[in-house]
């Protein structure tokens, strides 16, 4: 990633996401779109997949967007993002469109890690030069908190209830990430709302790519209805997530792996807090034995050595 | 003089006269009105077109950008974002592909955006049947697209083109389906008269000077609308598609002039007197019910074909001003609608259309040629003779027949 930010004072004050728009207070996607569309500038298309934002912030006869913004179903946000961009290329290529806008996707994890997944499998496969951010609250929010494929073991949601025979979500949450470096393509990362410079700059060195290819960026983004915390709690849950080691910051740039502050240095295991405090902030975990949380911290610590095991092939 | 205007015109247009299926003559048309966006995934008896149009753009001869989707709700949900950017698109499917589509077929119509998509009818699953009929197009029929059913690959080729210029006019902006037979038509070969280029093109002038995403001028498109708006946004969509068709009907008229040929919204085949109609749409039922008019007209029977060719919006004047003094008319459908009062869904819609002039009539829902079932001119002849039966007798079947049905009730 280039350091196009270095402090918060150099991202521009220009805002493209409109205040008054309807998400809940202290939600995690709003920040995050926020951050985005900051980096991004105003020379961005932004195709957005139906779930939270996509409700609370086009509301007839009310948009919070200025930049253009398409939003056409849940599902096919990359396929409709693929029109856009290919429309861009061509209509530029004849002389028609004299224009460089660049292509962003917004989509949460059901549009992404589930119901969206083959069209961005597509997308990434047929290479088009489109930025896709996916805004992690690992649940369908907007439907009331049911459990998607980026949804973390044992977390209650209303499809994965605490009942007396299962305790919360029985399956581990999906690697999207793996999923899309499978692909091949020229840039993915990870990112966090509590990180907004290093959000901001891989935003802007995902942009800077898409003449080569397409571009993934996974943010994490809580939720406080969803996840069972009060709102003023957010970022600092966020920053949790990657300092316990559960969510963190790495790069995917052209084959190289790279892990970046302060996941960089959590392949120590101590340099990592104890994944108890992301856990015990949360109602949605509040269920979780002993054995529950060891479990958990032995996936994390899987986790870990596959990444370490990724850095060693690809760092 | 009419017709040796015509010729003159059809003399100075026409480029080339080819041997074309029906697919084939869509992708001719594609090409030659410029198109800027392709996104395309094979399924029977679509493939052909969009086979050809990779051709095309593989030999430099369209400057398109195609995108070879991974579903066929990827080709229409790509198609949409490109026409939301202001690019002139197309996309093809048939049967399955349709019904992946569905969810984003009302979309396209709902965001009033200039789509064209062809679409040679085929039999729905299951069981699976890869051959023709009309049930595809039955399902999409109230997902508020324009929609036209061509009868010969000539007539495809030039409905694609008129489908352009329906399609991007600023006083309809919807998409618009071009359907015709799957097989019949898609893979039958006729002769197709290809025009110079540069009359189409100038038939087809883009129009840019409509919604779409610029970041010089942002918009948001694809809102969530509550109670409070829904239904006034969803009406204007409704009031586009019945208000098209002036527009349609002026577009043909246009065409007809540009191009020396004779097309309208419903074809009237010796219907001027004719006491016996068939109502048809596409290309077998149509070419059978005409030869069957003949030989009817031989026996002494006067009788007509009322071809539909502009389903969507329904051509309710055309039809009721050809069959009002009609003494018996059947209605051929090669699809179903299962679990209505009657199974023919073009026979509901012409009794609606006669009903909303208070006129009643002899009127038959014949079923036939379901997923290719082989229709005979014989089964259309018998038609003719039956009709006059009911028209001297009074007695019709109050129910729909389904024809060359076996072990059935023909």
């Amino acid at each position: 990633m280039k350091m196009y930010f270095r402090t918060i004072k150099d991202l521009p004050l220009d805002e493209y996401y409109g205040p008054g728009q309807l998400t809940c207070a202290g939600c995690g996607p709003s920040i995050a779109v926020r951050w985005l569309l900051k980096a991004a500038g105003s020379d961005v298309i932004v195709v957005n997949a139906t779930g939270c934002i996509e409700v609370t912030t086009t509301s007839y006869p009310y948009t919070a967007w200025s930049v253009p913004y398409l939003h056409v179903a849940f599902e096919n946000s990359a396929a409709a993002a693929s029109g856009v961009e290919s429309a861009l290329k061509v209509l530029r290529r004849k002389g028609i469109l004299d224009t460089k806008a660049k292509v962003m996707v917004i989509a949460g994890d059901g549009g992404t890690y589930d119901i969206g997944l083959q069209a961005l499998s597509g997308m990434l496969e047929r290479g088009h030069g489109v930025l896709y951010v996916l805004y992690d609250n690992e649940a369908y929010m907007n439907t009331g908190i049911q459990r998607s494929g980026g949804t973390p073991h044992f977390a209650w949601t209303t499809t994965s209830p605490v009942g007396s025979k299962l305790r919360g979500k029985v399956q581990r949450k999906k690697d999207i990430m793996s999923i899309v470096i499978g692909h091949h393509i020229p840039y993915a990362a990870t990112a966090n709302i509590a990180y907004p410079i290093d959000l901001a700059n891989k935003v802007k060195t995902a942009l800077d790519y898409l003449d080569e290819g397409p571009a993934f960026i996974h943010v994490l983004a809580p939720c406080p209805p969803g996840w069972r915390y009060p709102e003023e709690m957010t970022v600092e849950i966020a920053r949790l997530a990657t300092e316990t080691g559960y969510f963190p910051l790495y790069e995917w740039d052209h084959g190289r792996i790279r892990f970046n502050p302060p996941s960089n240095a959590h392949f120590d295991k101590s340099r990592r807090k104890p994944i108890i405090e992301y856990l015990k902030r949360q109602g949605r975990f509040a269920h979780l034995t002993e054995e529950d949380i060891k479990e958990i911290e032995k996936e994390i610590d899987e986790y870990w050595d596959y990444l370490a095991r990724l850095a060693k092939a690809f760092g | 003089m009419a017709i040796a205007k015509a010729l003159s015109v059809r003399e100075e247009v026409v480029k080339e006269r080819l041997g074309l299926t029906s697919n084939y003559a869509a992708a001719y048309a594609v090409k030659s009105v410029d198109v800027d966006v392709i996104a395309a995934y094979p399924i029977t008896p679509q493939t052909t077109i969009i086979e050809k149009l990779a051709e095309f753009v593989a030999n430099g001869e369209i400057d398109a950008e195609y995108i070879p989707v991974e579903s066929e709700h990827s080709a229409l949900s790509a198609v949409v974002g490109a026409a939301a950017t202001g690019a002139r698109v197309f996309t093809a499917t048939s049967a399955q592909g349709l019904e992946f589509m569905h969810e984003v077929l009302y979309i396209a119509s709902g965001l009033r955006l200039p789509i064209v998509m062809a679409v040679p009818g085929r039999a729905l699953s299951a069981p699976i049947s890869i051959h023709g009929d009309y049930q595809d197009i039955m399902s999409a029929r109230d997902s508020g697209w324009i929609v036209m059913i061509a009868s010969s690959a000539q007539e495809v080729y030039d409905s694609i083109i008129m489908a352009y210029r329906i399609a991007e006019d600023s006083r309809v902006l919807l998409p618009v389906m071009v359907s015709y037979d799957g097989f019949l038509m898609s893979h039958t070969t006729e002769p197709v008269e290809i025009y110079h280029e540069d009359y189409v093109r100038k038939f087809t002038p883009r129009n840019l000077n409509r919604h779409r995403l610029d970041p010089r001028k942002p918009i948001t498109i694809g809102v969530i609308a509550s109670p409070d708006w829904y239904y006034e946004i969803k009406y204007q969509v409704i009031n586009a598609l019945k208000e098209s068709k002036s527009m349609i009907k002026e577009v043909h008229d246009e065409f007809n002039k540009t191009f020396g040929t004779n097309y309208d919204i419903v074809e009237r085949y010796m219907i001027d007197d004719a006491d016996y109609v068939l109502i048809t749409y596409g290309g077998a039922s149509s070419g059978n019910a005409k030869e069957a008019a003949i030989r009817a007209r031989e026996k002494g029977l006067r009788a007509g074909v009322l071809r539909i060719r502009l389903f969507r919006p329904f051509p309710t004047d055309e039809v009721v001003n050809a069959i009002k003094d009609a003494k018996a008319v059947a209605v051929i459908d090669r699809a179903l609608s299962p679990g209505n009062t009657y199974e023919g869904p073009v026979f509901n819609d012409v009794v609606s259309a006669l009903y909303s002039r208070g006129i009643d009539k002899p009127i038959i829902s014949v079923i036939h040629g379901i997923s290719q079932r082989t229709m005979l001119v014989d089964d259309f002849y018998n038609l003719y003779k039956t009709l006059d039966e009911y028209a001297r007798t009074g007695e019709y079947p109050r129910k729909t027949i389904f024809m060359g049905l076996r072990g059935g009730e023909a």
